[in-house]
Parts: structure tokens; C-alpha cells; sequence
């Protein structure tokens, strides 16, 4: 009797998700609630456990593959068991939509679960070798595995093979001569191309053939991660109208409250960073100006009562937006102690789906790395983001005086969509207040 | 042309070379009035006298310590240890002094001197007499390590080896000596050192073997031609500094690489070679990259039934090859 | 100056057939050595230079047997306190310190090495290391050389008396005996192999005791005296010249500062007994022995004094500012370059057999 592991949805907005890792193979015992595989969405990394002990009989779905929630990826079962397709399954009830079915360009033969040595990877690549393809050979390695002379004897004869839409031969081919003009271009219809062969829907991206030791350039495959920053960069800019606007904030009190009451919080167990102090001034300002922590949508402004606090963490290979929730019922204390931990987690990539959803509003504190100030990009579905900049000593004019302070730069830019530039100002000037009244 | 034994390949090149230069002398443990142990250095005294072929006191500090010192005067000693495994007793000598002369006095000073050892086992040796010593030398820059394995590399090496600067380790494999027959040519030749040999032309799978395993890897590749594996044999014939380029190029070709060595699996001379293709034929491999080697012991055993578990021979290099061929 | 004394006794170093040139020569060396040795220990106090290790109390041991040698034609395969026996056979303070601050230029070894590891090809002092006692039978290996050439250099070599627990140190006297080979073996014995003095170090009293189980001579001498040195040492470069073999001289002598700078002798010896050596200080001695045969008085030592302190401060200026070595010439020398003349293609492959 098997049981199906199926690709889980991880989101409230999530459809789809991309194995990262396979930690058992075909073949491997498994025990109910162990971690079998590592799935990756733009939202989060995070295992899945096994949904049953067992011996995995099948892996359908190869690591870097994306597929709908609700897919079946792999198959557990009794060892030998025979299992020739998989079990259909239905999508998980969360009240959602349901997932479409399978892409059509997923292979589901089992040769989508082997790995490929490097040498039969190259050879695909440099031979523009698509998937659909790689389906039709037969592997004569051990276990069925593809080898190198299978893709050495598939290129002899891949130029043989007539494709549909293959260029006919000259004889077969229409004239151009009016003697030769069919009927129905005659009669209006359009006159047939010779048709140009057609490869089959590849969904790899093409690899230029490349000797080695080509100047310069190489393509390096993108990480799930990567391509869903970069997806959600380009929808967010083409949604939302983005304005920024940048205000000055003298950071004394803060910086001095700070110092004055670290030890107090270390004694806690919680480091007291300046980001703390930037969460709470957003609740404040957010409190104050509500329209901030709305969304625009198509049916209307949807107000929010929650505030979530995002805040923006690099990772070594993109960031992550971990969220404070109810930041408003939250102590200094007690969002210090969040922004730790969620920060630390999301390092470690140990953060649970709904800790990086539901935000209305997100931070981005790339001022740790010296910018003075910056241009965020706005988190969809939120309708403003708060850039942090360096704290810089500067000179300043204090009534009539020059005195020198601990400056920063603080960006908002807003969805023009809903707010106006009044209003992310005013929002920026109760902010601002509020951290230079620190107390 | 001329068929001669491993053995007398040596013979007759020491004994062509001490006639072309005056310098070269030979000192080692039994050398002179018994012609070596092996009779590697058979006729020698008789030709060049007891100054030229010296019968040395029982310590191999010393025969390498004095040939170091020789050489730096600017002669050209042969030192004989009388098998690779008393060469311990030589090695701070060696590796401390005899490859570091060049380095540490910045070029003006050089150490001029061949030291040659039988090793290796399947002679009913035991622990004491099987050795393999590359994996230690070969570690060491500054001292060439070879091993030739056929009359004609032999030849061609040791010529070689009188005309280069630096200290060279000079491994003999005992087994060898009068079971490996071949031809040379009458007139001179040389090959230089870190070239390896294409010994056998291959398409599937490509085994890198030197010493008496190039000879079992050469029988093992007779043998899976049969099952229509074609393998090709690269035979090292410098140990240090390798032949990098030969051996991928062969990697390249066939993608699927077996090292084959006789001494302990583990840090032994093939495990270098396994990770210089690992990273540098990464994308060539269509299978992991194989080794067959001796078993992790400390040395080659007596006893009969354990000298055979202990040493790989042609058919365990077979099996290995049709596994890999198969993969 | 008395020439009542010089006339009634004959001057030691003339009846050893020195001339007064030579004898002043002597002192000078004893003297540089000295004067730059110190500089070198200051130097390390400093923290100008990482590491120092001192020839001081040895300069009449090493001054008195370099003198023997034909320089630039015998050999010499020396160990690391023989300062004062590298310049006399021709080294200058100048490679000393470039060698000490590691600088480009320093002859011995690029700054490959640590000071005092000398070497010159000129003047046939063999490149030297840092495990002991590994040139005692490289010295025989030399000797063997000379004799297989038929010349009649010599080859010295010399040590501390731990070198002679070393398994090379047997070897080598082994070697040097059953062959007869021209090499003078000496041993600079200043009672302590860092911390641990000659009773613990050997079984027998003296390091000479030795020679007779290798077929040679041993022959004690007061390392103190720069002329007893010369007549000892000289005895045995002749007997070696004549071919009649090897020699083991000890050479008697004491160590007054720690093995080397990152050495604290006071942990194993007491102040009193290091405060007893100064009377027998060598360049003291030396000094002692010229004025008494009239060649030194106050004017004259101050005048060396002064010679001695403008070559050492030179030599100082000069290392000082020298440059670094290039860091990629860490790589270079590590093979020579064999000719492309000895790759000769047979245009052959051969066949084997089994």
C-alpha cells in the first residue's frame, strides 16, 4: 500500500514550490515525520516530513524542479513494491484555489529523478539536448542510468529523425511563380511558409555552446531563491507606482538610550539593536497615519488592524523578510527580542511559513553596509517600505550653532497608487519625531 | 636493438654512464665484490675498481648523508639502499638536506645524486621486503621521484637522471627485475622527466597503473578487450613532479578514470591523482573516479593466501575496470 | 711596550710561525665577531629582528681553527654559531645582517632560511640547515670526494658536543675512519646543548674519548686559546693534507649567553657560574696576549674598537635598509632547468614483454 508525497503549499499566496534537496534516495528507508526532502518558495525555505515510514520507491520530481502544490514529487511504500504511476491525489482542502494539474512540460518517466553525471549534463547542455528528448533515450548505464555513449548514439541519430514541420524537400515545396500559386492564396488565404523546423517547448534556459576558456562569460544556473527576488523585484515595480521621498532624523536620543539600557537588555538575554527603536517608530507613525498600513486593490483600500512589521535580512545569496507581528502590542523588550530572533532564524534558515507572512509594512536597513540612502522597492502586497540609511556624525545647525550629531537618512517610498506624497511625509515626520523625542 | 631485463637495463646504463663521466661513482650495502644483492650492479667493480664501486658500512644516513656531500663538491653518486624499506633511517637526510639544498642556499647550491632502492612485494618478502615508499617521497618538492617499469623507460631514465641537478629517487620494483623483458635501441636516447607513457590506446576507460602494476593493469586490459572494453594504459613513469596533462587528456577522451597502485589505498600516490581529476576533468567523468590498491595494513603480509589478499593482480584490476565500464 | 719581554721570550703565535700581521689579523676577527655579535643580540631586543642565535664565548674556538684553512680552497660544512669562523674564512658582517633581518641580497639563502644558517659557494662554505649534526656526514662525503679527486683540500666541519649524541655524528666518524678520509671533525664543546649540560648529554667525560672507536685521533684543547686552537687544528689539517685521515678535536669552551634569543639560561644555570666565564673571556685573552708580547696597548684596542664599530654599524645601516625579498620568489628554485640538449627522442616505441 504506498503513499503519495506531495509538493505542500507554503504560503497563503504560494501555488507552486521548487525541490531543493532530496535527503533520501530510491531505494533509502525512511521514517514516518523525518525530514525527506528540503522546498523552497520565494517566501520560504524549510523540510517536509514523511508523510509515512517506508521505503521510497519513486522520485518523480528532481531537485531544482518547480511544480503546483498538491503534485506527487516521490512515492513511498514496501520495499520491491511495484508502483507504475502515481497515485492521484487530492489537492490539499485549505479553502484555496485549487492548484492546476501537472505541466504538461514535466516529464514523469522516471528518468526525471537521475542524476545526470557531469559529463552526459555538459553533453545536453553544449547539444541543446531538451528534457523531452532526454524522455526518448534509454539508458544503458547500470540502474538504467543515461551514460555518455546513449547521448554520444542519440546525437548520431537525432539529425536523422524527421520532426513534424521539418524542411520538405525542394520538389515538395510550393512554387513561387504564379504558375504554381495554390487556390487558396487566390482566394485570399494566406500563402504557405516553408515551414522552419521547430524544437520541442524546452524549459531549460539555452546554454550557449561554449569552448572552454572562452573570455569572459559563462551562465551560471539561477537558485529558487534568486528567481523569486528577481520575479517579485519586477511584478512590484510594474504593480505599484514607486515614489520616494528621504528624510533627516538626528539619532542622539536613540543612540543614548540605547547605550544607557543594552546592559539592562543583555541581562535579558536580548541584544537592544537600532532596529528595535526603527520597528517601534513605525508602529507609532503607522498608528497615526493607518492609510500606511492599508493595500490597494482593485475592489477597494483594504485596511489592516494587525501591524506587521517586516524586516528585511540578508542571506549570503538574497534576503528574506521575516515579520514582527503585532508589533503594536509589543515593548521594546519584546520587539528586540523578536527582531532577534527572527533575524538569527532566517540566517539559519529555520523560519516557519507565517513568519515571513501577512506584513503590512517592511524595513530595510541598508545602512549597515554604509549607504546613506536608498530607494527601496515596495513589498506586494504592502503599500510603503521605510529604507534605513548609515548613521553618519555630521554637522548640523542647532539653533544658530554648528553642532555635531549622529545623523541618518530615512527613505519611504510609497505606492502612489493609494498614498499621496503629503501623506508619506507626514507619516515620515511623526516617525522622525518620535525617534528624536526618544525617550 | 637489444632485449633486456628490468635488471639489466640498469646494469648497463650505470655501467655506459660511468664510462662517459668520471664523477659518477656508486656506494651502497654490498655494491662492489657481491654486485648487489639483485646483481643490479653485476661487473662493475671489476670494470671500474673498489674507488668508483664502494662497499659501504650498514647505514643508509650515511650512504645518502656522504652522497650528499659528494655531490655538492660536484660529483655525481649512485647510493643504493638495499631495499625501499631501510630507506627510513635516510630520511631526514633525504627530504630535510638532499631536497632542500637548492631551495635553501637560493640556487647556489646544488646536490647532483640518484638514489636507487628495489620496492615493492609478491617476492614472499613480508613486511620487510614488499614496501612501497612513493607516496612519502613523491610529497616532497625539490626531489624527483621515478619509477620506470619497462627496459626501455628504464634505459631512458637513468640517462636522464645523471644529467639533471637535483636529488632522484629512483624506485626499482624487485618483482620486475628478470620477469619484465623488453626492447632498446642501440642508439641513445633519453626521456625526461614528468612525461607519462600512453602504454596501451584505449576509448572506455582509462587506467593509470606504474611499477608491477602497469604490467597486471596491461594483462587486465587484454582481458576485458575480450568483453569489448577498450581500455586505455597510462603508465606514469615520474611519480613527482606529475604528468597532469597526459593523464586528463586520456580522461577527457574515455570519462571514466581507475587508478591502480600496490601500495595501502589510503594517501597512497593514487589518491593525488584521483583528486586532480576530481576537480580538474570534473565535467569529463561519467562515472566516480576508482582506485584499486592494496588493503589498509601496515605491509605486505608472508604468508601465501595473505601476500595474494594483499596484492592487487590483473584480475581484481579486471573486475574493477568491467564495474566501471559497465556504470 | 716592553721590548725587554720580547726580546727574552719568543712570542707564542711566532714560534707557531704567525706573523705579528696574523696574530693582529686573529684579534680582529675575534674582536668584529664580538662587536657584532652583541649588535645582533641588541637588535633582538629591540624587536627589530625575530630571532638571533650567538656565537659569543666561541670566537678563539672558531678564529684559532680558521686560520688553518687555505680560504676559497678548503672546505667548510659549519653549524650555527660559527659567526666568528664565517667571517674569518671570508663572510662579511654585511651578510650577516641581511641574512639576520631576512632581507633580499643575503647570500646564504635568499632569506629562505634563519640567520646564521651560512653558506657561500666562493668560498666553499656549505649551504648549512637546521636539524643537527646532518652535516657531519656530509663533511665525510666531501672528504670522500677530495680524496676520490685525488686534491689534498680538507674539509672542516664543527659542532656542539650534543651534535655528537646524533646517530649522523657516529656515522659520519665511521665513515671518515674506515676510509681514511681528510676531514677535521671539530667540536666546539661549550657544556650545554641549550639546557642540558655535558653529563647528561654523553657517558664518557670528553666528546674525544670517541675517536678511538672510529680509528682516529681525539685531541682536546683549551677552546679559550686562539693559538692553541691553531696549533691543534693545524696538526690536524696537515695530517688530512698528507692523507693520513681524520681527526676529532674538542675545543674546551663555554657559553655565556642563553642558546638563543628565545632561550632564559637562567632557568637551568646559576649567575655566578656565567659571571666565573668572564675571566676567561676570549677577546680578553687575546687582548692579555698582545700587549704582552707588545703588539696592544690602549690606543691601539681603541682603535680596532673604533674600526670594529663603523663596520658593524655599516653593516647594520646597509641590512636595515635593504629591501624585503619579492614574496613570489618563494617559488622560484625549487627544480634547476635541465638543458633541452639531454631530451633526445629515441623516435622508438619498443615492445615488452613478459
Amino acid at each position: 500500500m504506498s503513499t503519495n508525497v506531495v509538493m505542500p503549499q507554503l504560503g497563503e499566496s504560494v501555488i507552486e514550490g521548487t525541490i531543493g534537496k532530496w535527503f533520501k534516495q530510491v531505494g533509502d528507508k525512511v521514517e514516518q515525520y523525518e525530514s525527506i526532502m528540503e522546498v523552497v518558495t520565494d517566501k520560504v525555505t524549510t523540510e517536509i516530513p514523511s508523510p509515512a515510514a517506508g521505503t521510497v520507491l519513486q522520485i518523480l520530481i528532481a531537485e531544482g524542479a518547480t511544480v503546483n502544490a498538491g503534485t506527487v514529487v516521490a512515492i513511498i511504500g514496501a520495499a520491491g513494491e511495484s508502483v507504475s504511476a502515481p497515485v492521484p491525489q487530492k489537492p490539499s482542502d485549505n479553502g484555496q484555489a485549487l492548484a492546476p494539474t501537472l505541466p504538461t512540460n514535466q516529464p514523469t518517466s522516471k528518468l526525471s529523478n537521475q542524476r545526470l553525471t557531469p559529463v552526459v549534463a555538459r553533453m545536453l547542455a553544449d547539444n541543446n539536448i531538451a528534457d523531452a528528448e532526454l524522455a526518448t533515450i534509454q539508458g544503458t548505464g547500470e540502474g538504467g542510468r543515461i551514460s555518455k555513449k546513449d547521448i554520444e548514439n542519440f546525437l548520431k541519430t537525432r539529425g536523422n529523425s524527421k520532426k513534424p514541420g521539418t524542411a520538405l524537400e525542394a520538389w515538395e515545396q510550393p512554387g513561387t511563380g504564379e504558375l504554381f500559386r495554390p487556390t487558396e492564396e487566390v482566394f485570399g488565404k494566406p500563402y504557405p511558409q516553408t515551414p522552419t523546423p521547430t524544437l520541442p517547448a524546452q524549459d531549460k534556459p539555452d546554454r550557449k555552446q561554449q569552448a572552454y576558456g572562452s573570455v569572459g562569460e559563462e551562465i551560471v544556473p539561477v537558485s529558487p531563491m534568486r528567481k523569486a527576488i528577481a520575479e517579485h523585484m519586477v511584478r512590484s515595480k510594474q504593480i505599484a507606482p514607486h515614489v520616494t521621498s528621504v528624510h533627516e532624523a538626528d539619532m542622539s536620543r536613540v543612540i543614548a538610550y540605547q547605550k544607557a539600557h543594552e546592559a539592562e537588555f543583555a541581562k535579558q538575554g536580548v541584544k537592544l539593536t537600532l532596529t528595535a527603536f526603527f520597528v517601534q517608530a513605525a508602529v507609532v507613525a503607522l498608528k497615526a497615519w493607518p492609510i500606511v498600513n492599508a493595500s490597494y486593490t482593485d475592489q477597494g483600500i483594504l485596511m489592516k488592524r494587525d501591524i506587521n512589521i517586516g524586516i528585511a535580512v540578508a542571506l549570503e545569496d538574497g534576503l528574506i523578510v521575516p515579520v514582527v507581528k503585532h508589533a503594536d502590542d509589543k515593548s521594546l523588550l519584546g520587539i528586540a527580542r523578536s527582531v532577534n530572533d527572527l533575524a538569527s532564524r532566517a540566517r539559519e534558515k529555520r523560519l516557519q511559513p507565517d513568519e515571513v507572512q501577512g506584513g503590512t509594512f517592511t524595513i530595510t536597513n541598508y545602512g549597515i553596509f554604509g549607504s546613506l540612502f536608498g530607494m527601496p522597492v515596495i513589498n506586494q502586497p504592502q503599500s510603503a517600505i521605510l529604507g534605513v540609511g548609515t548613521i553618519q556624525k555630521r554637522a548640523v545647525v542647532r539653533d544658530d550653532a554648528i553642532a555635531i550629531r549622529p545623523m541618518i537618512y530615512l527613505s519611504i517610498t510609497i505606492d502612489h497608487r493609494l498614498l499621496d506624497g503629503a501623506i508619506g511625509d507626514q507619516f515620515m515626520q511623526k516617525l522622525k519625531q518620535f525617534l528624536e523625542e526618544y525617550k | 636493438m637489444a632485449t633486456l631485463t628490468n635488471i639489466d637495463a640498469i646494469t648497463r646504463t650505470l655501467q655506459e654512464e660511468m664510462r662517459r663521466d668520471p664523477n659518477i661513482f656508486i656506494t651502497g650495502e654490498d655494491v662492489g665484490v657481491r654486485g648487489g644483492v639483485f646483481r643490479a650492479t653485476k661487473g662493475l667493480i671489476e670494470e671500474f675498481g673498489d674507488k668508483r664501486v664502494v662497499d659501504s658500512p650498514l647505514s643508509e644516513l650515511s650512504i645518502v648523508a656522504i652522497g650528499i656531500g659528494a655531490a655538492m663538491y660536484g660529483l655525481h653518486p649512485v647510493c643504493e639502499i638495499q631495499f625501499a624499506d631501510y630507506i627510513a633511517p635516510a630520511f631526514n637526510q633525504i627530504v630535510n638536506e638532499a631536497a632542500r639544498v637548492r631551495y635553501r642556499s637560493n640556487g647556489t647550491w646544488t646536490c647532483p645524486m640518484i638514489i636507487r632502492t628495489p620496492y615493492g612485494g609478491g617476492v614472499g618478502g613480508g613486511l620487510y621486503h614488499s614496501q612501497s615508499i612513493e607516496a612519502t617521497y613523491a610529497h616532497v618538492p625539490g626531489l624527483y621521484v621515478v619509477a620506470p617499469s619497462t627496459p626501455y623507460d628504464i634505459v631512458g631514465m637513468l640517462r636522464y637522471a645523471f644529467r639533471v641537478d637535483d636529488p632522484v629517487l629512483f624506485l626499482e620494483h624487485k618483482k620486475t627485475y628478470r620477469l619484465i623483458k623488453g626492447d632498446v635501441p642501440d642508439d641513445y636516447y633519453t626521456i625526461p622527466f614528468g612525461k607519462a607513457d600512453v602504454k596501451r590506446a584505449g576509448t572506455d576507460v582509462t587506467v593509470v597503473a606504474y611499477g608491477l602494476m602497469l604490467h597486471e593493469t596491461l594483462n587486465a586490459a587484454e582481458q576485458v578487450a575480450a568483453d569489448d572494453i577498450s581500455v586505455e594504459v597510462i603508465d606514469p613513469r615520474t611519480l613527482n613532479p606529475i604528468d597532469k596533462a597526459t593523464i586528463l587528456a586520456s580522461v577527457k577522451k574515455t570519462s571514466k578514470a581507475l587508478i591502480v597502485y600496490e601500495d595501502n589505498l589510503t594517501l597512497g600516490w593514487g589518491a593525488e591523482i584521483a583528486a586532480i581529476i576530481a576537480s580538474e576533468a570534473f565535467e569529463y567523468l561519467d562515472a566516480p573516479v576508482m582506485r584499486v590498491a592494496g588493503p589498509d595494513v601496515p605491509a605486505v603480509p608472508f604468508a601465501r593466501t595473505m601476500q595474494d589478499f594483499f596484492m592487487p593482480n590483473a584480475e581484481k584490476i579486471a573486475s574493477a575496470i568491467r564495474k566501471l565500464a559497465k556504470y | 711596550m716592553s721590548t725587554q719581554i720580547a726580546l727574552q721570550v719568543e712570542a707564542k703565535h711566532r714560534g707557531l710561525g704567525l706573523s705579528d700581521e696574523q696574530v693582529l689579523e686573529m684579534y680582529w676577527n675575534i674582536l668584529l665577531a664580538r662587536r657584532l655579535d652583541e649588535r645582533m643580540w641588541i637588535l633582538h631586543r629591540q624587536h627589530q629582528v625575530a630571532f638571533h642565535i650567538s656565537g659569543i664565548g666561541h670566537e678563539a674556538t672558531q678564529v684559532g681553527a680558521a686560520f688553518t684553512l687555505k680560504k676559497g680552497y678548503d672546505w667548510t660544512h659549519l653549524y650555527y654559531r660559527d659567526i666568528a669562523l664565517a667571517l674569518t674564512i671570508g663572510m662579511t658582517p654585511r651578510d650577516m645582517m641581511l641574512s639576520l633581518y631576512g632581507k633580499q641580497g643575503d647570500p646564504a639563502s635568499g632569506g629562505r632560511q634563519m640567520p646564521s644558517h651560512f653558506g657561500n659557494r666562493q668560498l666553499k662554505i656549505v649551504t648549512g640547515s637546521s636539524p643537527v649534526a646532518t652535516q657531519i656526514p656530509q663533511a665525510s662525503g666531501i672528504a670522500f670526494a677530495i680524496k676520490y679527486k685525488g686534491t689534498d683540500e680538507v674539509v672542516l666541519t664543527s659542532f656542539g658536543e650534543g651534535s655528537t649524541s646524533e646517530g649522523d655524528f657516529h656515522e659520519a666518524l665511521n665513515w671518515a675512519g674506515i676510509f681514511k678520509l681528510p676531514v677535521i671533525f671539530l667540536c666546539e664543546n661549550n657544556q650545554y646543548a641549550i639546557s642540558e649540560p655535558t653529563a647528561k648529554e654523553m657517558p664518557v667525560k670528553n666528546v674525544a674519548d670517541r675517536a678511538v672507536a672510529y680509528g682516529m685521533p681525539g685531541v682536546i684543547v683549551d677552546g679559550n686559546d686562539a693559538l692553541e686552537m691553531y696549533r691543534v687544528v693545524r696538526d690536524a689539517v696537515e695530517r688530512a693534507r698528507r692523507g693520513e685521515g681524520a681527526t676529532l678535536v674538542e675545543a674546551k669552551t663555554y657559553r655565556p649567553v642563553p642558546h638563543s634569543s628565545d632561550d632564559d639560561d637562567r632557568t637551568y644555570r646559576s649567575r655566578e657560574e656565567v659571571e666565573g666565564w668572564k675571566k676567561k673571556d676570549p677577546v680578553l685573552l687575546m687582548r692579555r696576549y698582545l700587549e704582552s708580547v707588545g703588539l696592544m696597548d690602549d690606543a691601539r684596542a681603541q682603535e680596532y674598537e673604533a674600526r670594529a664599530k663603523q663596520a658593524v654599524d655599516d653593516a647594520n645601516e646597509f641590512a636595515r635598509n635593504a629591501p624585503y625579498p619579492l614574496a613570489e620568489t618563494a617559488l622560484e628554485n625549487v627544480w634547476g632547468q635541465v638543458s633541452e640538449q639531454w631530451s633526445v627522442d629515441s623516435g622508438q616505441k619498443p615492445s615488452t614483454t613478459h
